[in-house]
């Protein structure tokens, strides 16, 4: 009997986590996406779709902003005529569309979304798969949407999807790298690989990137922590970059560039098998921030020492202070949502050539010094002064000579002959 | 033919770095957006926008008094300050119309009109609105003045039938005309 309820539990957390918070998130990411997209350029965007109350004879309609428009296009694709052409590989060809979604939906069950609630004396977390191995599970899980980008891009059978697909893979192994390196360093730092413990430590001792408190009491953090931040910082700035290039967003979506490759790799789809592919590319950017979120901001931490009231709080023996955790966390992600589509307009889209440059000759290096910098900094208490300064000569060597090879690999070659 | 040889830009550090151009990137696009958001865009006055961009929203207001003189609208055919209708139907826009959007069933007038002298009229006179370009060619080529391009641009319809403009609607939306053509006039 316990274990049907233990069942219960986990299915009512699934329900409840995929698909009335993150789902939900990937339409109102379109919407943002196009509304924002339309207020940097001065224009209006989408804001019409709404209860047309007009038609049952009402003066006016309601429109909520627009915020129904990702509704009517999810309608639009599925009315449309699904068209599968006749070249195509048909197994992999209806395959590929599920091998983008599932992966980036099954990461969500690692991701912790709110501190524990209680209710009548039973602590539950608000998180599906309480995994110790968290970042590897979604590293694992999520680096399998690549399967998806080629096989559609190589069962379309057709030369466009195919280059798509291709780039997609090359980009996909390349950026994997610079995203798992860069996160070793927070790694080292939480000692701990279960997201949700180290969700906790950040409310109690501060945010990575914000470290201060500490144990609840404002405070100045110290040497160690304070001098952390650097390698914190440098591995942000990789780790959300990689995770730029890992979803196809803007500056690297080489996969789909509409100016050369028509639509990339799923030119060849339409109505529904389409829509799963956008949609496993919002999924994918709203799973990306939320881990982006959970490592070095905190997760679902309101932060500021107000964590420990926060999860104090309860009517009775229900103990809702997890979901006020819940909203903070969604808000942080909408955020992060919000820079992800700045970005998309703002900056332009690499060369090939430049992104391949980027992810091996600068991300790959950057994060692997970045991993001895912060073994340097964390073991530095224990370590006598003398073998401080030979490993702080070796990284600063080692990193001149990493500089060096990047400067000489830059140099065009000699022309031989005239 | 001469060659030219470009050379490349030498970059500096800092446009290697290339963050700064992000940093720049954002500040630009930000200012866009919250000048957009506070309806100050730049052109937002000029282009009457409805206080978000520079979008003037369109049901709701219209460029109406803004449109130029010069604006091409649906093809109408007019009739002269003595109601008479001026086209002749000689077939002339017909012809010239490019995309074939004109249909016209030449008709006779009957002696005992009092204008029997012109001797002819359209006995219909169909203007495909799917079709026409609104080039203003028809007007151009019109001796009798009797078909203008007004200003109405709203023209919609639920079926391809609803965007064949017939006779009657064509005089209703054109109008009457002065001047310009006397030499059917009582008095010449
Ligand atoms: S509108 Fe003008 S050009 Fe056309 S048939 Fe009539 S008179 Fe001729
Ligand atoms: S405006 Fe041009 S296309 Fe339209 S009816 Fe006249 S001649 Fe034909």
């Amino acid at each position: 009997m316990p274990d049907l309820i233990q069942i219960a539990i986990i299915l009512v957390k699934i329900v409840a986590l995929t698909f009335l918070v993150v789902l939900p998130l990937v339409p109102i990411s379109v919407y943002f996406e196009r509304r924002f997209s339309a207020v940097i350029q001065d224009r209006v965007g989408p804001n019409r779709v709404g209860i047309p109350l007009s038609l049952f004879g009402f003066k006016k309609d309601f429109h909520f902003f627009g915020l129904i428009q990702p509704m009517a296009d999810g309608l639009k694709l599925f009315l449309k005529e699904d068209f599968t052409p006749a070249h195509v590989r048909k197994t992999f060809y209806w395959l590929a569309p599920v091998l983008t979604v599932a992966p980036a939906l099954i990461t969500v069950c690692v991701i912790p979304f709110g501190s524990p609630i209680t209710i009548f004396g039973h602590t539950e977390k608000l998180v599906i798969a309480d995994l110790d191995i968290g970042p590897l599970f979604v590293f694992a899980v999520s680096s399998l949407t690549v399967y998806g980008i080629t096989l559609a891009g190589w069962s379309s059978n057709s030369k466009f999807p195919f280059i798509g697909g291709v780039r997609s893979t090359a980009q996909m192994i390349s950026y994997e790298i610079a995203l798992g390196l860069s996160i070793i360093p927070v790694l080292m730092f939480f000692g701990e690989l279960n997201l949700g413990k180290i969700v906790q430590y950040q409310a109690d001792n501060g945010w990575l990137l914000l470290p201060l408190w500490k144990n609840g009491h404002f405070s100045l953090p110290d040497p160690q922590t304070a001098l952390f931040w650097i390698p914190a910082a440098i591995s942000f700035v990789i780790f959300t970059i990689s995770i730029f290039a890992e979803t196809n967003r803007m500056p690297f979506d080489l996969p789909e560039c509409e100016t050369e490759l028509v639509g990339g790799y799923h030119t060849e789809y339409s109505s529904m098998k389409f829509a799963l592919f956008f949609m496993g590319e919002y999924a994918a950017m709203v799973i990306g921030s939320a881990l982006i979120v959970t490592l070095f901001l905190g997760g679902w931490s309101v932060g500021f020492t107000a964590d420990k009231w926060i999860q104090g709080l309860h009517i009775g023996g229900f103990h809702f202070g997890g979901l006020i955790h819940l909203t903070a966390f969604v808000g942080k992600l909408v955020v992060f949502i919000l820079f992800f589509i700045l970005v998309r307009w703002t900056v332009p889209r690499f060369r090939y050539d430049q992104l391949m440059k980027l992810g091996w000759v600068i991300f790959f290096e950057a994060a692997l010094i970045n991993v001895f910098l912060a073994a340097l900094i964390l073991a530095a208490p224990h370590l006598t002064i003398a073998i401080l300064g030979i490993g702080t000569v070796l990284l600063v060597v080692v990193t001149a000579a990493v500089i060096w090879v990047a400067k000489v690999s830059e140099e065009s070659p000699k022309i031989l002959r005239a | 033919m001469a060659v030219i040889k470009l050379q490349r830009p030498k970059l500096n550090f800092g446009e290697k770095i290339y963050f700064g151009a992000l940093i720049k990137g954002f500040f630009l696009t930000m200012t866009h957006a919250v000048k957009s958001l506070r309806g100050k865009s730049a052109g937002a006055d000029s282009l009457a926008s409805s206080g978000l961009g520079v979008t003037m929203q369109f049901p709701e207001q219209r460029w109406d008094e803004h449109l130029p003189e010069y604006y091409r609208g649906a093809p109408t055919l007019v009739t002269d300050e003595q109601g008479r209708e001026r086209c002749v139907s000689c077939q002339l826009c017909e012809f010239i119309c490019p995309p074939k959007a004109i249909k016209i069933t030449p008709g006779e007038i009957p002696s005992d009109d009092p204008w029997a002298k012109v001797e002819k009229r359209p006995k219909e006179f169909d203007i495909d609105m799917i079709r026409c370009i609104y080039c203003g060619m028809c007007e151009e080529v019109c001796p009798e003045q009797a078909i203008f391009l007004r200003k109405d641009y709203l023209i919609t319809g639920l079926k391809r039938a609803d965007m064949v403009h017939d006779k009657d609607k064509l005089y209703q939306i054109g109008g009457v005309r002065t001047g310009l053509v006397n030499k059917w006039n009582e008095l010449k």
